[in-house]
């Protein structure tokens, strides 16, 4: 067979234009996730009444935030480029086992990565410990170099996995082509890595800065000031502190434009970011030399990603049993939301993908949640509810919807490749088959995709998990989420309880993203 | 009878126009220079390409907007005639019912088809487990269970080598002797042409000629066939 | 979301569930409080027994952002009563209109400071301090000035974000209140010493705990905790001879109360010695009526402020603002 996603010989075949009448789901997704995303922006943008009660603080938060985003973005990339070549060139056992580790951070509820990175990197850190040994200057895990150190922590995984499908999307032959020529590192480098990452680090960079552009649970556990204060935290700041819903919906304005602009400018890449699996190629070329520079490049980058886990696992177990109904009962209501919020994903996700090769529309819809962050989503929809209901009834299914939707650019991001290769090879087959509607989607569509929906549905589930956006909004306190939970015993002085908890959490976390996952590549049937 | 009445095809600036009628049963090869528009005709009869104006009638019924699962033919590409992940049996099997809901009956079915092709006991393998020439006796099969009044051949055996080649096209005949099939095939191998299809369409130069006894064709070729097929006219030597 | 109840249930089977079941029939008092309030590790569960207990009611936690919630639901409010309206918000709250006279005799309170508002009902009090543990620290500063005067290494402190917490804004009345026009330098020579500013008090305590920072901003009242329920002496307060800035939590019924009757009930109970006699070990506080007895033996000993500092609710109302501003900009730097 011709490998997937391999461009038509023949004008005849792009053009190819089938009668297949699988609109009117995608519609119906677009539509809603349009009416969901769109009807909150509306309400905030008008309860905002302008810009003009802004004051330099807030300038100060937008530089940072920008700021912030651009340098976390920047380190990523650079530092996925050795990881990633490492990775791409070694086969060692326990490869694919390493790979997959290495990604855990991306899925890591905020809360808990910053008492991670604390233990880790904190005054009474191993790492100053290990500096002050020698003599070092130390680091600071404070302020912004602790958002920055952060976010490179939670999205350095993505910018490998990004760097890493670049390579694999090398063809084979070009690395043959190379070996046979006899070319040394520094031309693999020129002729082949070069042009690779010009073609994948600017999608790389500007899915990182969105991510970090509404980051606000770093700064909120790792500590802000006024030095490190992002857009996203003066939202938290005004609604729930100074319950100044208009400052709030200002703020929220100056966070979407900015959102709107990244956007655009990502859109405009032709190179979508791809999280794809890293699979072993068999067939590349072995590579001779740096096997001691790619060993330590490895090494330090486990090190790195590993280490907070690591301590998490330590400081939560001891406590992990005597944890009180009331943390399990918390933990059940976080994973049950997980799972709602996993279901509404994935069924407005595979529709929009599905429809997105051949209708701009769909990818444009699956892509409206990046222009809301969480908070400014949960503002605009306790605006919008306020009239009718009392906010804090809906806390769950809103939540549940919330996080649905920040979950669907990426479910549509991993689904859209697979599925335009899915269009590619085999939508004429199954015209030609009269393959259509629930049948095309058991037979076809669904065994196709069954791994990047696997991986899209534990993205999910593991955002969910960790969401600490839309509930503090919403919340009763009677219907406690896991990280809700956990603030609440470190505010009642219970933190060995709170390591527990952070544990648990991090755990389920794991296990759901690591069922999904497993699901989704048992039900590949390839 | 296949009738293309009036048919102009249009895809960006490439432009084919076709009016002319095979008769059922008849055995049609499609020539002509590459690009010149071959696999864009059979596109069209299949249904993945709506023409610019003119309409497609099988025995005077206007198939021109039917969804190309309706339309009374089977068509074979010249790759992708498979679903990798499913086995063989389900491969053929939705021939039979595209919803893969099979009665016992539909299984044996779908069992001496395979024989008849000579895959017996192959039917849970994936396609990957089979050779190039297993392969196209699959897509072949399903093709035969499916038992359309034509059948579609956009050189689907393109890959496989000359004698392998040569084998399935014999099958393919004999499957449409038997079921009086209406097969329209594209040929780049004038060989192929002679001994598989007494007909030929030329397709060049913008249009689809009505069709013409292939012998008399090859034996003397208009320029434009004869220049693709790089040989000088025998009045000219 | 009756599909979460159901999946939620058998882990609540699991868990102490108070006496709601049998009170169907009986009438219900909604009270709003804070988040940290309902927990099983917060005073809301204990408050609710003893006040069920003589009510003949249900009494209902609804726990979230009190005052956001009352101002987004204005006349339509679904509260009787509300617990936990910290001092900084209670002009922004009285300003609504929406609370009703407390009726309470509060010349029994026993305050550090005068108290006369007759719609918010004070029911515990701290004051602000920095906490240190003393097998770790073996030289506190003796001074606020000492604070400020030290070296940058000598000490490292986590405070909260006056813009998100109530003890950071505390803090920043605090400073305003001993240092008044000067209070921006005494930032800019505060600012190397601190370690961090979090949005919240727990990250800053938890941080002390991991051993993070020296000194964490917390109240006075902190040491009572980890003595009485860690029995553990080593956390102390610093007590400083400018004075400690005052904390309270009030509670207040609503006009527009469904259950003026228990509401009433309700505040009249908040001074009962029941309440009173409960509240330290609940909260980790001060009651606000002080008798024998009230405090565990522990409690009582901690060291006090000599002098408490207050600023009165326009006072600080005014004060918020430009206050904010000269901390900001002196943390930017």
């Amino acid at each position: 067979m011709k490998p997937a996603g391999a461009a038509p010989r023949h004008p005849a075949r792009a053009a190819v234009r089938t009668l297949t009448a699988q609109g009117w789901p995608a519609r119906i997704a677009a539509i809603l996730v349009a009416a969901a995303i769109l009807g909150p922006l509306a309400a905030v943008i008008r309860h905002a009444g302008g810009l003009s009660g802004l004051g330099s603080g807030d300038i100060d938060a937008l530089w940072f935030t920008l700021w912030q985003a651009a340098v976390s973005a920047v380190l990523s990339c650079l530092l996925a480029v050795p990881v990633a070549r490492a990775l791409a060139r070694r086969r060692f056992p326990g490869r694919g086992l390493l790979i997959s580790l290495m990604g855990a951070p991306f899925i890591l509820p905020t809360v808990v990565a910053a008492m991670g990175l604390v233990a880790v990197f904190g005054r009474r850190g191993m790492v100053n410990a290990g500096l002050e040994a020698l003599g070092l200057p130390g680091v600071t895990v404070y302020g912004a170099q602790g958002v920055i150190l952060a976010h490179v922590f939670l999205n350095l995984p993505l910018a490998v996995r990004m760097v890493l499908h670049g390579w694999q999307a090398v063809p084979s032959e070009r690395l043959r082509l190379a070996a046979a020529l006899g070319f040394g590192r520094a031309e693999v480098a020129r002729h082949i890595e070069r042009p690779m990452l010009r073609a994948v680090l600017p999608g790389a960079f500007l899915a990182i800065f969105l991510v970090c552009l509404t980051s606000f649970a770093i700064a909120l556990t790792l500590g802000g000031g006024p030095r490190a204060t992002t857009v996203e935290l003066a939202i938290y700041q005004a609604f729930r502190f100074d319950a100044d819903a208009g400052r709030a919906a200002a703020l929220a304005l100056v966070q979407i434009g900015v959102s709107v602009i990244a956007l655009l400018a990502s859109l405009a890449l032709t190179a979508p970011p791809a999280f794809g699996a890293g699979l072993d190629r068999a067939d590349a070329p072995p590579v001779r030399g740096a096997r001691v520079k790619d060993a330590l490049v490895l090494g330090a980058a486990t090190l790195f990603l590993l280490l907070p886990l690591a301590t998490i696992l330590l400081r939560g177990l001891p406590a992990l049993f005597d944890l009180p109904p009331s943390i399990l009962r918390a933990a059940g209501t976080s994973v049950a939301i997980a799972l709602g919020s996993t279901v509404l994903t994935l069924a407005l996700a595979l529709p929009l993908a599905l429809a997105a090769p051949r209708a701009r529309w769909a990818e444009v819809a699956g892509t409206l949640p990046m222009t809301a962050s969480s908070l400014v989503l949960g503002t605009g929809l306790f605006l919008i509810l306020r009239p009718f209901v009392n906010p804090v009834t809906l806390a769950l299914p809103v939540t549940l919807l919330a996080n649905a939707l920040m979950s669907l650019p990426f479910a549509l991001r991993l689904l859209m490749p697979e599925a335009r290769a899915l269009r590619a090879d085999y939508d004429r087959l199954a015209a030609s088959l009269g393959l259509r509607g629930l049948a095309r989607l058991r037979l076809l569509d669904l065994p196709r995709l069954a791994r990047p929906l696997g991986f899209s549905a534990g993205l999910a589930a593991a955002f969910s998990m960790g969401d600490l956006g839309v509930i503090t909004l919403f919340s009763d306190g009677q219907r406690q989420t896991l990280p809700l939970a956990l603030y609440q015993l470190m505010g009642a002085y219970r933190m060995d309880l709170a390591a527990a908890a952070a544990c648990l959490l991090m755990a389920l976390t794991f296990a759901l993203f690591w069922a999904f996952d497993r699901i989704g590549q048992n039900a590949d049937p390839r | 009878m296949l009738t293309l009445d009036n048919l102009h095809l249009q895809l960006g600036d490439f432009r084919l126009e076709a009016d002319l009628a095979i008769t059922t049963g008849a055995r049609v090869a499609l020539m002509g220079p590459s690009g010149a528009g071959k696999t864009t005709l059979l596109s069209a009869i299949a249904g993945f390409l709506a023409p610019q104006s003119g309409r497609i009638l099988w025995n005077g019924a206007d198939i021109t907007g039917m969804p190309p699962g309706d339309r009374p033919l089977s068509i074979l590409f010249q790759d992708q005639n498979l679903f990798p992940h499913l086995t063989v049996a389900q491969n053929i099997g939705l021939g039979l019912d595209p919803k893969l809901r099979l009665s016992a009956q539909d299984r044996d079915r779908i069992e001496a088809t395979l024989a008849r092709v000579g895959l017996t006991g192959l039917g849970a393998r994936k396609p990957a487990q089979l050779s190039g020439g297993q392969q196209s006796r699959v897509a072949l099969a399903r093709a035969l269970l499916r038992a359309r009044p034509m059948l579609l051949l956009d050189e689907p055996f393109a890959a496989l080598g000359p004698a392998l080649k040569g084998e399935m096209l014999a099958l393919c005949a004999e499957m449409a002797r038997e079921q009086g099939t209406t097969v329209l095939m594209v040929s780049h191998d004038p060989q192929d042409a002679r001994a598989l299809c007494p007909e030929t369409v030329l397709v060049a130069e913008g249009r689809a000629l009505a069709p013409q006894p292939t012998g008399v064709l090859l034996d003397d070729p208009p320029p434009v066939l004869a220049e693709y097929l790089g040989q000088t006219r025998r009045d000219q030597v | 979301m009756n599909r979460i109840h159901m999946l939620a249930a058998p882990l609540c089977a699991l868990s102490l569930v108070s006496g709601a079941a049998f009170a169907a029939d009986k009438p219900v008092l909604t009270v709003y409080a804070p988040e940290y309030f309902t927990s099983e590790w917060g005073p809301g569960p204990k408050i609710e027994e003893g006040f069920e207990k003589i009510c003949d009611c249900d009494l209902k936690f609804v726990a979230g952002d009190v005052l956001p919630r009352i101002l987004l639901e204005g006349e339509r409010t679904g509260a009787d009563a509300v617990i936990g309206l910290t001092t900084d918000v209670l002009a922004r709250a009285r300003a609504t209109g929406l609370f009703a006279p407390h009726n309470e005799d509060i010349s029994r309170l026993t305050l550090p400071v005068a108290w006369t508002d007759d719609t918010f009902l004070p029911f515990n009090w701290s004051e602000t301090a920095f906490i240190y543990d003393k097998t770790k620290l073996s030289d506190p500063p003796q001074s606020f000035q000492d604070l400020l005067d030290a070296p940058a290494n000598a000490y490292k402190i986590a405070i909260q974000d006056p813009r998100a917490s109530i003890s950071g804004l505390a803090l920043l009345f605090w400073v305003k209140a001993i240092y008044g026009d000067q209070a921006e330098a005494a930032w800019e020579k505060l600012a190397p010493k601190i370690l961090t500013v979090t949005q919240d008090w727990s990250e800053s305590y938890g941080l002390f705990t991991d051993g993070e920072v020296d000194m964490v901003l917390s109240f006075t009242t902190s040491p009572a905790y980890h003595i009485i329920a860690e029995n553990d002496d080593t956390k102390a307060a610093a007590i400083f001879p400018e004075g400690h800035y005052f904390l309270t939590e009030t509670a207040a019924a609503l006009k527009n109360a469904k259950q003026p009757e228990l509401a009433q009930k309700f505040l009249d109970y908040i001074l009962s010695d029941d309440f009173q006699g409960m509240i330290a070990t609940a909260n980790w506080s001060y009651p606000v009526i002080e008798k024998p007895g009230f405090l565990p033996e522990a409690f009582a000993a901690l060291p006090r402020p000599e002098k408490t500092l207050f600023f009165s609710e326009d006072e600080a109302e005014a004060l918020r603002a430009p206050a904010t501003e000269e901390w900001r900009q002196a943390l930017r730097r």
